[in-house]
């Protein structure tokens, strides 16, 4: 998808690709195959997923399948003020804390290996051989390596130190392949044009690359945050003593046979949703703003 | 990634200044790499030599009991039959379906904004808990949901079916479900490259409908074929979670074994299948690489 994002500039102003389909004139027997598997394929990416929200605003009845019993928020209450459900309050707060510096850190980080890796130099496949390796590396395995890396140093495990880490290992590699499909795309004659008329590195950078490049760092952002705040399997043995929102939410999947684990399951997904939409606006406005001005 | 032309107006021409500058940028990463993943891999290589005392304590040493006990292990050979079936099944289905709907976007939407749209409609639930998503299916597989109470009621079936949940199906199901986009997303980028001229001259030249797909898109396809199998591969080999709750407990795979040892302070066992378990996938991994050459790809 980080091809996709960095692409939209060229896709959507001017569709000079027109002709997609060989054909034009009718559409083949294949179309109509097609599109009913894309259609299904699309009913069950999303149909289960509305099933446990709309089972989650079931009233004090309510259990784990359909039919629904009655309507209420009485699940979401439940999930707040609950002892039994633990601690969800606070979980949520540290995801997102821990999921806003997760962010900032991605963003920072693969900007500077974006801008390094334009040009090769010596020991950049070990770098990047390194970044592959942590990317498809069974995050548990991680985990628990750096869990024990940190108690064998004698230092305590905990959200903000090794749960950070351990999830940087994770956003990290997919931030910086955005920043890859991204920096292809840069056109290298504006930054040169910048030095021509006296621009200093960090000038060229501030001035020109940043902004001409916002579109895809939002892209990295939107991965840091989403994938830091759903993060699991590396976060299991890191996170200490006090948890973060998924690992909340596994303990529950293990105990909990309510319908407030549903509730929960809306309520990430909200926060999802509205970072979903707000990356992605963003970054239709800053194209849309550039077709305008363009225009003008 | 292309090595930028470097022209002379350029600070950095001179070969030990671009290393430094190439250096000086990837610090960051390589300052976040070398201890959250470089040095816990080494701490469990390190690990998997250990003794232990049994009570999560461990003596530093040199022994290869966890190996050899993990090797004389008849249950490993069992936990790495299930992971290999999980993993081939689902990259069956996903390779079927992530192919197909990526080439529907690509060759058969003529409008390129709404294909966009589309394909961002497939990528938003990858920005979502994955745990959510798989706990989403018990709703409908389960003994009292949906699909059970549509059967009934067609009276296809007289008794709902156990086998939809706590099954080994579940587990496969979760599984394409989630990572159905990372098939997509590399197919569709590769295949959205395929020039069209190509096809029309194919088309001109007689070609089949069926030749086009055999001659000109799989194997133009194939670096996003292989792409997509090393995310497939590795996290479903890497996995434990969907099969500990699809299954219901039923089924095992070689990380759900070592999440069990880690519960019980088996380190050394853990860590020596986790080594065994590391060789495995690196081994298939760079088979696969050295199909393509990824760098490449993800940076054309």
């Amino acid at each position: 998808m980080s091809a996709v994002l960095a692409d939209m500039p060229e896709t959507v102003a001017p569709a000079t690709t027109k002709a997609i389909a060989p054909s034009k004139g009718g559409r083949p027997w294949t179309f109509y195959l097609l599109a009913t598997l894309f259609g299904l394929y699309v009913i069950a990416l999303y149909g289960p997923m509305f099933c446990i929200y709309i089972l989650s605003f079931q009233d004090i009845r309510g259990g784990l399948v359909f039919p629904m019993k009655g309507h209420s928020l009485h699940w979401f209450v439940d999930l707040f003020t609950q002892v039994r459900t633990g601690d969800v309050k606070g979980s949520f707060d540290r995801s997102i804390k821990l999921a806003i510096i997760v962010t900032v850190i991605t963003v920072v980080v693969s900007f500077l290996a974006g801008l390094g890796f334009r040009k090769r130099f010596h020991g950049d496949t070990v770098v990047f051989y390194m970044m592959i390796g942590s990317l498809v590396a069974p995050g548990l395995v991680l985990g628990l390596g750096t869990g024990l890396l940190f108690q064998a140093l004698g230092l305590n495990a905990s959200w903000y130190t090794s749960a950070l880490g351990a999830q940087l290992s994770w956003t990290l590699p997919f931030g910086v392949l955005v920043m890859f499909a991204v920096m292809s795309r840069f056109n290298h004659v504006w930054e040169e044009a910048a030095y021509d008329l006296g621009a200093s590195r960090w000038q060229s950078i501030r001035l020109v690359m940043i902004p001409v490049l916002a579109p895809g760092l939002v892209a990295v952002a939107l991965f840091g945050f989403t994938l830091s705040y759903d993060e699991f399997a590396r976060s299991l043995q890191t996170a200490g003593s006090l948890n973060t929102l998924p690992l909340e939410i596994w303990s529950m999947t293990l105990n909990v046979t309510s319908p407030s684990l549903y509730a929960l399951g809306t309520v990430t997904t909200i926060v999802s949703f509205v970072v979903i939409g707000a990356s992605l606006g963003t970054i239709v406005l800053i194209q849309k703003k550039r077709g305008s001005s363009a225009k003008g | 990634m292309q090595p930028s032309p470097s022209p002379s107006s350029s600070p950095n021409s001179s070969p030990a200044r671009a290393n430094l500058a190439g250096w000086l940028y990837v610090s960051p990463l390589v300052l976040v790499l070398v201890p959250f993943f470089v040095a816990p891999i080494l701490v469990v290589l390190a690990a998997s030599f250990f003794a232990t005392d049994g009570f999560g304590g461990l003596t530093p040493g040199f022994t290869l009991t966890s190996y050899v006990e993990v090797l004389h292990s008849a249950l490993t050979l069992k936990l790495y039959l299930a992971t290999i079936k999980f993993t081939v099944l689902t990259w069956v289905f996903t390779l079927i379906i992530g192919f197909f709907v990526a080439y529907f976007l690509v060759f058969h939407v003529r409008n390129q904004l709404l294909a966009i749209g589309l394909f961002l409609l497939c990528t938003v639930p990858f920005w979502t808990s994955n745990i959510i998503r798989m706990i989403s299916w018990i709703p409908l597989l389960g003994k009292e949901g949906l699909i059970n109470q549509a059967l009934l009621a067609m009276g296809v079936i007289h008794q709902p079916l156990e086998v939809l949940l706590f099954s080994d199906l579940a587990v496969v199901i979760a599984y394409v479900h989630q990572l159905t986009i990372f098939m997509i997303v590399p197919i569709f980028n590769s295949m959205a490259r395929i020039d069209k001229k190509l096809i029309e001259a194919a088309i001109d030249a007689g070609a089949s409908r069926f030749d086009i797909m055999r001659l000109i898109v799989v194997p133009m396809s194939k670096s996003g074929i292989a792409l997509g199998t090393i995310f497939v591969v590795s996290i479903v080999m890497g996995d434990f979670f969907v099969v500990k709750v699809m299954s219901g407990g039923g089924s095992a795979s070689v990380v759900s074994a070592f999440y069990e040892d880690v519960g019980v302070l088996q380190y050394p066992t853990a860590a020596a299948s986790a080594v065994l378990l590391t060789l495995v996938l690196v081994a298939i991994v760079s088979l696969i690489l050295r199909t393509v050459d990824i760098r490449q790809e993800i940076a054309r």
